[in-house]
């Protein structure tokens, strides 16, 4: 079920702090967070956060796009190099990836 | 001959049926439609008048987009999807499933149909 609009967008209060504080002047810097739970709210539109998805901050430029999405959404937690030789292999006769990078 | 929103409906089916066969119109949106067109369900499309069907072609214009104009619209929420990078984005552009279901198995709807591997390894069981 969707959240109540009642109640707003859900923002983590530090990071509504901190992109409040830029805001008033005018700052632009890239801001690490670990709060991908967060909403993308009109006001963190053009700057730019570092989100962490567990191992390393991604830098996540915000678009107004985005506005609505979580912050989560744009730094992905799983790497997925793909199967091992034969699937790679057979795979390769149709996409894109190369067949063994060094 | 009912012709709406650039597809035939079909003409033996009751009308209630048949603007299902408009993309973006289900059962519950058909009879909307049609009590709002105030028109019987039970109509045949063969049977319907001219007037009947402009009243229709009212009825549908005023809810939300059909056909082109909803798959326009789906296809543009896509790729906005996929334009901002986003987790959503990147599960369209290697069509698999967007909502989390699982992929080990299954998933057949969006990874399309069985290839390689799983093919070859099934052959030889079957000899036994």
């Amino acid at each position: 079920m969707a959240r109540s609009v009642k109640k707003g967008a859900f923002v983590d209060v530090s990071l509504a702090k901190t992109i409040e504080a830029m805001n008033k002047h005018f700052e632009k810097k890239v801001v690490k967070t670990w709060s991908r739970r967060s909403t993308v709210t009109p006001d963190m539109v053009g700057h730019t956060l570092a989100v962490h998805n567990g191992k390393k901050f991604i830098p996540v430029y915000l678009t107004e796009n985005m506005v609505g999405h979580k912050l989560g959404e744009f730094s992905p937690t799983r790497v997925f190099k793909g199967h091992s030789s034969k699937a790679a292999a057979e795979k390769t006769a149709a996409p894109a990836p190369p067949p063994k990078a060094g | 001959m009912a012709r709406l929103v650039g597809i035939d409906l079909p003409r033996e089916k009751r009308i209630e049926v048949g603007l299902t066969y408009i993309h973006g119109i289900g059962r519950p949106r058909s009879r909307k439609i049609l009590t709002a067109a105030n028109i019987n369900f039970d109509t045949k499309v063969r049977d319907l008048s001219e007037e009947e069907v402009s009243r229709l072609r009212q009825a549908i214009e005023e809810g939300t987009p059909v056909e082109g104009d909803l798959r326009k619209e789906v296809s543009i929420n896509v790729k906005r999807l996929m334009e901002i990078g986003s987790y959503r984005g990147s599960r369209h552009r290697k069509s698999l499933p967007v909502r989390g279901q699982r992929t080990h198995t299954n998933a057949r709807t969006r990874k399309g149909p069985r290839k390689g591997a799983i093919a070859g390894k099934k052959k030889p069981t079957a000899k036994t």
